[in-house]
Parts: C-alpha cells; sequence; structure tokens
C-alpha cells in the first residue's frame, strides 16, 4: 500500500495534496462537489486584521491556458472569521491552514496573534506574495530584508508552523526562500500569481480594473516548477509546490523538482473535485512504479 | 438549500436559431434525473481543454423540461468558448456545474408582471414566463433586438403570456429599444424583471424606479468558478461587494448602486 503521508513543519497531512489559498473560499464553497476530509490540508482565503471590500470590478480576465484576477484580498477580517467561519469548518478532518496578508508588519503580527490560539489551525501561511494590493503584500516579498523582516516578527508570536508564500516576481526566488528559512520559517510555499496584465484592443482599455492583476493557471507550470526546484536545492525546510497543477502528473511533475506537497489553484474553478483525482492519481502512480511512500519522490529529478 | 451537482450531459439537440444563437437541449447521461431548478439560475459549461477555452462558460437556464429531463440552453457565439458550444455535436458530451446562483422572486398573488429582455438575455425569461403561467399568473414579454431574426423562441414565450417586441430597424413590433416601447407608458405594472445588456437593465431599473415599481435584473458579470470561490464576479451593492454568482444573478435594483 502507497504511504501518501508528507510531513510539513509540525503537520503530518494524509497526503500531499492542498487547496491554494484564494480559490478555495473556506472550503464550505466546495461541499457540494468533493469530501473535504480527503484533503491533505487546506489553505483558506487570505485574511487580514481588518476586513477588505477587495477592487473594483472587473476582477478577471482569462488569458490562454490561464487567468488574470485582481481580487485584492476581499475578506471579512480575522475577527469575522475567527467568530463566524472558524467554528464551522474546524468539525473539518484536514488541516485547515489560515492565509494571513497585511500591509504593515504590525498587521500581520496582530492577525496571527488572533488565529494562535485556535486549537483547530495548525498552521499559517504568511502571504508577503500579494501582487493585487496597493500598500505591504507583494512588497514584503521581493526582498530579502523585508521578508525577513516580518517573518521574524511573526514568528516570534507564532509557536504553530509557519508557512511563508513567495512571489514569484523577484530576481532570486532562492534568496528570498533562504531569507525566511534563517528567520525561522517551517516551510515556503510557492508560487503565488505572476504580475501581469492584457488589454481590450477594441476598446483600448485595460481587461482588470486595477490595470495589472495576478497571472495564474497551467500557462505558468514550467516557471513554478523551476522555481520550485530552484528554491528546493536552496534551503533545508520543506517546500510547497504550486502553481497551474490541473490533474496528477503536474502534481508528480512538482514533487520531482522537490516539493513536499503541492497546492491546486485555478483547476478548482474549472473542476472542483480536481484535488480528489489527483490524490487518486498520485496512489496509482506510487503503486505502479513500486514506490513505498511518496516521500521518496521529493526532489527525485534524475539529471540524464 | 439547493445542492449543486457537477455531472456529464449528453447534447439531444442543437439547433440553429439564427447566425449567432444556438438551442442547445441537453440531459444528463445513464438518465440522472434533474434536480429542481429555479428560473434565472445558470449552469456553468466546461467548454475543453483548449488555451482559450480554459474556463467555464456561464449560460443561464433558458428552459428546464421535467418531463424529458432535459435542459434547455440558449446560446450566442459572442466569443471562442460560445461559439464551440454552439457548434456541439447531437451526441456530444459535455460537463455542467448547476444550477447556479439565486433565482428570480416568484410573486406569491397575480398581478401585472412585465419581463423584458434584450438579445440573449431573453433566455431565462421563458423559464420564468413559465414558472408564472404554471401559477396561474398572466405576463407579459417584452422582447428587444437589432432585427426580427435576433428576437428568438417567439412560439415559445406565447404560449406563457402576451409578447411585445421592438427591433432597432423595425422589421418586427415598434421600431426602437425596449425602453420606448409604447407599452410602458400605458400600462402599469406591478413588478418588472429584465435580463439583458446592462445599459438596457439600466434603463428599465430607471423606469421602474420612476413609476415605483419593482424591479429584479440578471447580472452577467465575468467569472471564474460560478460558485463564489474566486470573488471575481463581484457587483457593489448596499451592503457591499458581493458574488454574482452566489447572492445573484438576480438582484433588486434597490440592492444595487446604479441609480446612485
Amino acid at each position: 500500500m502507497a504511504r501518501l503521508e508528507v510531513t510539513i513543519g509540525g503537520l503530518q497531512l494524509r497526503n500531499p495534496v492542498m487547496t491554494a489559498s484564494g480559490t478555495f473560499g473556506y472550503g464550505t464553497e466546495y461541499t457540494d462537489f468533493m469530501d473535504l476530509n480527503r484533503l491533505g490540508g487546506m489553505i483558506v482565503k487570505g485574511t487580514t486584521l481588518e476586513p477588505r471590500q477587495g477592487n473594483d470590478y472587473p476582477r478577471m480576465a482569462e488569458t490562454p491556458s490561464g487567468m488574470l484576477n485582481a481580487v485584492g484580498l476581499q475578506n471579512k477580517g480575522v475577527d469575522y472569521f475567527v467568530e463566524h467561519l472558524y467554528p464551522v469548518i474546524k468539525e473539518y478532518d484536514t488541516h485547515i491552514i489560515v492565509n494571513v496578508s497585511g500591509s504593515t508588519v504590525e498587521d500581520y503580527v496582530a492577525c496571527t496573534e488572533k488565529l494562535a490560539g485556535l486549537e483547530k489551525i495548525p498552521a499559517i501561511e504568511l502571504n508577503i506574495s500579494c501582487p493585487n494590493v496597493k500598500e505591504g503584500g507583494m512588497a514584503f516579498g521581493t526582498t530579502c530584508a523585508s521578508a525577513a523582516r516580518v517573518t521574524h516578527a511573526v514568528r516570534q508570536v507564532y509557536p504553530g508552523t509557519l508557512i511563508v508564500k513567495l512571489s514569484p516576481n523577484v530576481t532570486d526566488i532562492a534568496e528570498i526562500a533562504r531569507s525566511v528559512e534563517a528567520e525561522g520559517a517551517d516551510a515556503v510555499s510557492l508560487v503565488n500569481t505572476f504580475l501581469g496584465m492584457a488589454i481590450d484592443v477594441e476598446r483600448r482599455k485595460p481587461k482588470l480594473s486595477t490595470v495589472t492583476g495576478g497571472l495564474s493557471g497551467p500557462c505558468i507550470k514550467p516557471i513554478a516548477v523551476r522555481m520550485v526546484w530552484q528554491v528546493y536545492h536552496a534551503v533545508g525546510i520543506p517546500v510547497i509546490g504550486m502553481g497551474g497543477i490541473c490533474n496528477w502528473q503536474d502534481a508528480i511533475e512538482f514533487i520531482l523538482a522537490g516539493a513536499t506537497a503541492i497546492q491546486v489553484g485555478t483547476c478548482n474553478f474549472v473542476d472542483p473535485a480536481v484535488t480528489v483525482k489527483i490524490v487518486r492519481g498520485i496512489r496509482e502512480y506510487m503503486e505502479r512504479h513500486g514506490i513505498a511512500s511518496v516521500s521518496e519522490l521529493v526532489g527525485g529529478m534524475e539529471l540524464f | 438549500m439547493i445542492l449543486m451537482k457537477q455531472l456529464d450531459f449528453t447534447v439531444h439537440s442543437n439547433d440553429r436559431l439564427n447566425d449567432q444563437n444556438h438551442l442547445l437541449k441537453v440531459a444528463p447521461l445513464n438518465n440522472m434525473r434533474l434536480p429542481e431548478m429555479h428560473p434565472g439560475q445558470f449552469v456553468q459549461v466546461r467548454v475543453d481543454n483548449a488555451p482559450h477555452t480554459f474556463l467555464r462558460r456561464p449560460i443561464s437556464i433558458n428552459y428546464a423540461d421535467t418531463q424529458k429531463n432535459e435542459i434547455w440552453l440558449l446560446v450566442q457565439a459572442v466569443g471562442e468558448g460560445t461559439r464551440k458550444i454552439c457548434e456541439m455535436a447531437v451526441g456530444a458530451k459535455l460537463n455542467l456545474i448547476f444550477p447556479l446562483g439565486n433565482a428570480f422572486t416568484i410573486p406569491s398573488a397575480p398581478g401585472n408582471f412585465l419581463l423584458v429582455g434584450g438579445g440573449v438575455g431573453t433566455a431565462p425569461l421563458l423559464f420564468l414566463g413559465n414558472k408564472l403561467h404554471e401559477k396561474g399568473f398572466a405576463c407579459d414579454f417584452l422582447l428587444g433586438g437589432a432585427s426580427e431574426k435576433n428576437i428568438l423562441q417567439r412560439p415559445d414565450f406565447e404560449q406563457y403570456g402576451t409578447l411585445y417586441c421592438t427591433t432597432e430597424d423595425g422589421s418586427l413590433g415598434e421600431k426602437g429599444y425596449v425602453t420606448h416601447h409604447s407599452l410602458l407608458q400605458r400600462k402599469r405594472y406591478d413588478f418588472i424583471f429584465t435580463c439583458g445588456p446592462k445599459p438596457m437593465m439600466v434603463a428599465i431599473a430607471r423606469y421602474a424606479h420612476e413609476k415605483g415599481v419593482g424591479c429584479e435584473v440578471s447580472l452577467e458579470n465575468l467569472m471564474a468558478c460560478g460558485f463564489g470561490a474566486c470573488l471575481c464576479c463581484v457587483e457593489k451593492t448596499t451592503r457591499g461587494n458581493v458574488c454574482a454568482c452566489t447572492e445573484g444573478p438576480i438582484f433588486n435594483i434597490n440592492e444595487l448602486t446604479w441609480l446612485d
């Protein structure tokens, strides 16, 4: 029997398949389509200290093999999450991880402190890579110094598993990964969306209200795989890979590049049950290749 | 509460109504019974895995034929995704997520109801007219299009109420836009339902507001998922940004900020 369990910091995941923040709501949006208890973990929507209305419509544009979004962290704030959403989702038997976002280091710390006491939230994912907010967000993830600063501050107040979600909009992602590892991050997840834009040529107008937005979907997969591979070789902590994963082959590809676990994002919109199919596909692949534990595959790409 | 489903369907028929519009009648594979659906709801059609049609396409439910276990989809080929749907052959398979969204509010007592549609926006009004008819409520349809060939499914609408039309070229009904039809000046309505191009719906909403008549509109904001996860299709309302896919697509005009 193939063993799909993997370890990320203090978490024992039943399988390496998680859902990416911002594509999976709070999980409840998907319960008509799939059994959340079959996920390795679920990263819920980016949560900030204060409620946010997000950006103006239009917020999305389809692009070849993917989409641009400019949601801008619309959420009801961490207090609403703790009072109204947590009591519902804590009943699910999967690892629930909150994606924490903010505009200042103080925001990240205060938001984290409100989550730290929740028994069924064993980890947070620090979002230093959102390209769609005016202040903070990606700005923290684009220099080693600021990435280190916010990771350091949150680490001081957070005893749980700390995952830092990295931006691909940098010159050297491995360097950023090393800087957050040095400040005590338990894992890194990558990549967030790529900054992109699209223009309606008939109207000569940007397709997004914010002009630029975050590109996701299968179109970014080869770049994401490359970045996971680079970061895997640069750090000693687990890497969680994502970027256009739509099937089990994509998931295995990320794992072979160095990901201990993977997140599925944009493809949830196209097939809301895709994660369950990916878990099944990974198991069948392992059985077919006689692999006892999925951890044997991590970074298992062979060079010629 | 309605459970959403993701099911494979097969195309039972695909009729070309004009150079842009097709009516597809689709049924679930393996004769699975369709769940209850309500006028105003929509489906998300998976087109294929081609680069330019990666996301699903939202299509409103034109009619739910419970006897034949079919959903009718009235599709206008406006882009590559809808063009591919229009080209689906009889017997082809397609995957749907449905039923999505809220629904038009079915009145509890008879009255004067007006259903105003423009272009392919007439699609959900057929299903609404059918439900009103089933309750024994009379209604008027006011449908507009560029030309006679753009006013679709006229015999179907006539089964459920009185049909009034406008065309921009005057080839059918009164010449001009629906908002200029003489009906709006001579008859007093109790409630108006509308679906179509946004400028048309804004004009109808303004008319309803001025006359003190209740009005629901059906939005077609761009969306990725259709079930409240992506937060892309938001509409500004009196209670902030809400998803048009889950809290809409039907909104009472009093909730919207259109007339501010």
